[in-house]
């Protein structure tokens, strides 16, 4: 027993990293009392570390601690992107003068945004129900006071509270629909649970139900229609780190976990076609259903950002309408409905995650975060908006950058499991997040700046980090090869 | 010669580079001026080393390998009698345009220049891809510079310029995205090799045929994006605004060269890859196209606005280019990949022109001109000119394409009816009214308007640039063959496989599988029958 839990540790370094970075920001934040951001550095050495560690766990395929947590090609992938993010957010967090006011708390922000990172690395790698609430848990209450960090400002409390109530909804109807799975299969192991399912002939409604209950908890991290209800006001409201990693971070790992939920629990082991998965949960059209959610939240998250003005509002909006477009891949679970999702995420991250900084960098200079008032900033201060530009392209799907490869390979996979409509409506709703995304780049650009308004300068960092957001989305725009080949071996290990 | 050609392709791109270097304004004109010339000059060889007799076959092919693992998408360019000129005309068009906006434009000349040098590199490409990926990123990749060109360069109302030109363009596009991945996976699975293929020599060829359904939609799909490309009527609304906001090189551009990407593409896909479906939406694009002949040529008459009356002769004279191809015959077609060139050299120059008289008198409306032959002379032979070859003058390249065009449809077999042409020839005689009334109401009269008396003649650059367009004029309006001959080869070629593609889809196809619809539109054998009795 000793020597399971033993071995089962030695495949658990980067979490471990993770709680003593915790720990470690903790303790310096009692000793060291110092102007600069220690915490800060020690939170992204530690992710850092985190990060290297996931590096050797590349390539194994094992579940340990008595199955509740597994290491796989898959949970490697979605570690790494969420470290990847976590390392990015840390950065933008050092730089950000909206947190700087609050700067003796400055321990506490670190602190839970380990605990975030925690509970999202545990998101993607556990398959048990209990561990994969618990995870979600500990996702959840950090980010909800992270939320409300900014405490001073309204909107950021209010915010929160809007974050924990729906939050508290989502993941009791989710608790609730899991305590009704266990009981009805007699397992929290989701294999144990296949197993159950592949020996009944018949599958009652209420199975559905829970599943559809558990589809509820999940929707909402994901911030999918019509779970997405939060996702504007949260993401207005939190300071502007928080809001990124919210849209980027948190949503891989809920989406991580969505996948691991249906594809290990769901599929059918004894004849793999496209249609597998769904055999198993028949009684809801399942497929329609999600098809249907991705085109809703396609549609709902496009139209409402046209007529924002917020930036960070038009970006929560827009990352709902991207949460619809990655669902599509959903619909497909196949290799490449799979390993698309996968591809998108990762090229998503770096976009999305651009455009937060960019706007990030403009309300520390300028202190706004309307687009009204980006008016003439592309001759005020060009690299920035030359950066924006690229990202928001990017965004919206254009080549000859990331997005374009991420959005065609996901539309190739929807047609080729036949989902011409989806697509379509896909198409469509790309044409209509033009109008929003390009509405930034046009205030940018084409408006003279007022004649006060000098060239804003920013440092070698932030040009630094700038660059290197922007580098693989141009980079893969062209050359993606390697990273698809990750992502599909990736998802062999569901059988695919 | 296949390095010679991505060479050509990208050294305008490579070009932006040295504006890391050179940093001045002064440098800056300099440096794209001698790129697009080296461009030129670099593009040459592949005119006189072109196989003519082989033009059917895509030449200096440079292949990459595919680039997902499973799936034939990877980087395919080459040249083939349909692309070599449009190609040529690309190069050639660069640095008139630099040298057109040599004085005009005043701020951030790097942005501009560099904006200039992407267009050109994605044209370029547009034109030399043959594989279908590559040619829908090089065709997006030609809307970036062009929407910052109108937006930051541009006139008064240049945002919602900008934004009609952007979205009316990439609602076609990504339509046509949708139906592109479609296709991809439909040759795919006829290779039997790969998951997904989009190399256009498989595509086109005769291996690989479409059913009747898949045909009409993506069809459809394609013919939506290229025909607001062109832009057909009625999807032109964006065009006049776009012109008449962009500066003078935008326009140039655009009318030259951006507008040739759809009915390049109308040629490229939609004729050898969906024929079925061509043949029997002709009649249906060939009343598009009439409408949009004399309709252009009505509202150009109208027009209080010079550059705005030529952007509106671009639809009627592109009308003539889609009538052409979707007349489906070697004569027509063959008119119609010429009068491309010539409306990119006629109206390219008009366009030049226009902006020339904009830069000395800071106003484009017809009221505010007039006698403006006796003080710029030069000006005025070569505005005649321009006009003349735009009306289609017999002598000059316009009665060159329209003679072809007109000829071609009068005995499409497609059409099956005369009236198309005739009406079509009711534009040429409207261009002439609207052309020559315009040049009347400039150049000659009395000097209404004080201020042009203190117009200035053209100055070296002007004459420099639009000598090479007047010789190709003249050039091709005196000994067309020189031109036509580089595609005769491919339009014949074509023009069979199509018709024989049709024929084995018509005789394979199985009218009790097929929707009624289209049983109805492609008059599958026994339809008829079997519509008959089960309505009885």
């Amino acid at each position: 027993m000793i020597e399971q839990a033993l071995h089962s540790i030695s495949q658990f370094y980067p979490e471990i990293v993770i709680i003593l970075t915790l720990c470690v920001i903790i303790v310096a934040d009692l000793i060291i009392k110092s102007d600069k951001p220690v915490t800060g550095w020690i939170m992204l050495g530690g992710l850092v570390i985190s990060g290297i560690t996931i590096l050797f766990q590349a390539g194994q395929n094992g579940s340990f601690f008595y199955n509740m947590v597994v290491v796989d090609p898959f949970a490697v992938f979605f570690k790494l992107l969420l470290v990847l993010a976590g390392i990015f957010v840390v950065l933008f967090s050092l730089q950000s003068k909206e947190l700087d006011s609050y700067y003796t708390r400055k321990g506490e922000y670190y602190m839970l945004l380990s605990g975030m990172m925690l509970g999202m690395m545990l998101m993607v790698s556990s398959t048990n129900l209990l561990m994969i609430y618990i995870a979600f848990e500990v996702t959840s209450i950090s980010s909800y006071v992270l939320v409300g960090f900014t405490k001073k400002e309204t909107d950021s409390a209010e915010a929160s509270t809007k974050y924990i109530i729906y939050g508290a909804v989502s993941s009791g109807i989710m608790l609730y629909g899991i305590s009704i799975l266990i009981g009805f299969t007699g397992a929290t192991d989701l294999a144990a649970i296949n197993d159950a399912l592949q020996n009944r002939a018949d599958i009652p409604m209420i199975l559905n139900i829970s599943i559809l209950m558990i589809l509820v908890g999940m929707g909402f991290k994901i911030a999918v229609v019509p779970f997405h209800f939060w996702a504007p006001d949260v993401y207005e409201g939190a300071p502007i780190t928080i809001t990124a990693i919210l849209a980027v971070a948190s949503k891989t790992a809920a989406l991580g976990l969505l996948i691991r939920f249906f594809s290990v629990s769901f599929i059918d082991s004894n004849g793999l076609t496209a249609t597998g998965i769904w055999q198993t949960i028949e009684g809801i059209h399942w497929t329609t259903l999600l098809g249907g959610m991705a085109a809703l939240a396609m549609i709902v998250g496009n139209l409402t950002a046209l007529r924002q003005d917020n930036i960070k509002r038009m970006l929560a909006y827009s990352s709902i309408a991207h949460a619809g477009y990655l669902l599509m891949g959903v619909v497909i679970l196949a290799q490449e409905g799979l390993a698309s999702i996968m591809l998108y995420l990762f090229i998503y991250l770096f976009m999305n995650l651009g455009a937060f900084y960019v706007a990030m960098l403009f309300s520390n200079s300028i202190q706004t975060e309307s687009i009204e008032k980006y008016k003439g900033l592309g001759f005020r201060a060009p690299l920035e908006s030359i950066a924006m530009t690229i990202f928001l392209v990017s965004l919206t799907g254009i080549p000859p950058t990331g997005g374009f490869v991420a959005k065609l390979y996901i539309f190739s996979a929807a047609i080729s499991g036949g989902w011409i409509w989806l697509v379509t409506i896909a198409g469509i709703t790309t044409v209509i997040s033009l109008f929003y995304y390009i509405r930034v780049v046009k205030n940018m650009f084409f408006y003279k700046p007022e004649s006060n308004e000098g060239i804003i300068q920013f440092d070698l960092p932030s040009k630094t980090i700038l660059l290197i957001l922007l580098v693989p989305i141009l980079l893969f725009g062209i050359y993606f090869s390697p990273i698809l080949e990750f992502a599909k071996n990736s998802v062999q290990i569901f059988g695919m | 010669m296949e390095f010679l050609l991505n060479l050509t392709i990208y050294f305008p791109l490579i070009g932006i580079l040295a504006f890391l270097v050179f940093r001045n304004d002064e440098a800056v004109k300099w440096t794209s001026l001698v790129v697009t010339s080296i461009t030129f000059l670099l593009s040459l060889p592949l005119l006189f080393q072109f196989d003519v007799a082989n033009s059917a076959i895509p030449q200096y092919v440079t292949e990459g390998s595919p680039v997902f693992s499973g799936m034939d998408v990877k980087y395919l360019v080459g040249l083939d009698g349909l692309s070599l000129l449009l190609f040529m005309l690309t190069t050639l068009m660069g640095p008139i345009v630099i040298l057109s906006s040599w004085n005009s434009i005043k701020k951030s000349l790097m942005g501009y220049y560099s904006m200039l040098l992407i267009l050109q590199t994605a044209s370029l490409g547009v034109f030399a891809s043959l594989d279908l990926v590559v040619f829908y990123v090089f065709f997006e990749l030609s809307l970036i510079p062009m929407y910052f060109l109108i937006g930051i360069w541009g006139g008064s109302d240049k945002v919602r310029a900008t934004i009609k030109f952007f979205i009316y363009t990439l609602v076609g596009s990504l339509i046509m995205l949708v139906a592109l991945i479609y296709l991809g996976y439909s040759a795919g699975a006829a290779t039997g090799v790969f998951e997904f293929s989009a190399d256009w020599r498989f595509i086109s060829s005769p291996e690989f045929t479409l059913g009747l359904v898949e045909q009409t939609w993506l069809f459809l799909a394609f013919a939506l994006a290229f025909c607001i490309k062109v832009p057909l009527f009625p999807f032109h609304t964006w065009l006049p605004y776009a012109h008449t906001e962009a500066p003078t090189a935008g326009s140039v551009v655009l009318a030259a060269i951006m507008l040739k990407l759809g009915t390049y593409g109308l040629v490229r896909v939609c004729l050898p890859v969906f024929p079925n479906a061509f043949a029997e939406f002709a009649p249906m694009m060939a009343i598009l196209a009439v409408i949009g002949i004399i309709y252009g040529a009505l509202v150009a008459m109208v027009q209080k606005d010079v550059k705005k009356l030529v952007a509106y002769s671009s639809v009627s004279h592109l009308g003539f280019v889609v009538l052409g191809i979707f007349a489906f015959n070697t004569v027509a077609v063959q008119g119609a990949v010429i009068q491309m060139i010539n409306h990119g050299l006629s109206t390219g120059a008009l366009f030049l022109i226009v902006g020339m008289i904009y830069d000395r008198a800071h106003t484009r409306q017809i009221s505010d001109f007039g006698g403006i032959a006796k003080q710029m002379p030069v000006f005025a032979t070569f505005f005649m000119i321009a006009t003349l070859a735009s009306i289609g003058l017999p002598g000059l390249n316009g009665f060159v394409g329209e003679f072809l065009i007109l000829n071609g449809s009068f005995f499409s077999e497609l059409y099956a009816n005369k009236v198309y042409a005739v009406l079509a020839a009711i534009g040429v005689i409207l261009a002439a009214a609207y052309m020559l009334w315009m040049y009347q109401r400039v150049m000659f009269g009395p000097i209404t308007n004080e201020e042009n008396k203190k117009l200035l003649d053209l100055n070296g650059r002007e004459i420099g640039l639009l000598i090479p367009l007047v010789i190709f004029m003249v050039w091709i309006g005196i000994r067309p063959v020189d031109f036509t001959k580089y595609s005769e080869n491919w339009v014949e070629s074509y023009i069979t496989i199509s018709q024989e593609k049709s024929t084995a889809v018509l005789e394979t196809a199985d009218s009790s599988d097929l929707p009624n619809w289209t049983n109805r539109i492609y008059d599958v054998e026994e339809s008829k029958v079997e519509s008959f009795t089960s309505n009885k």
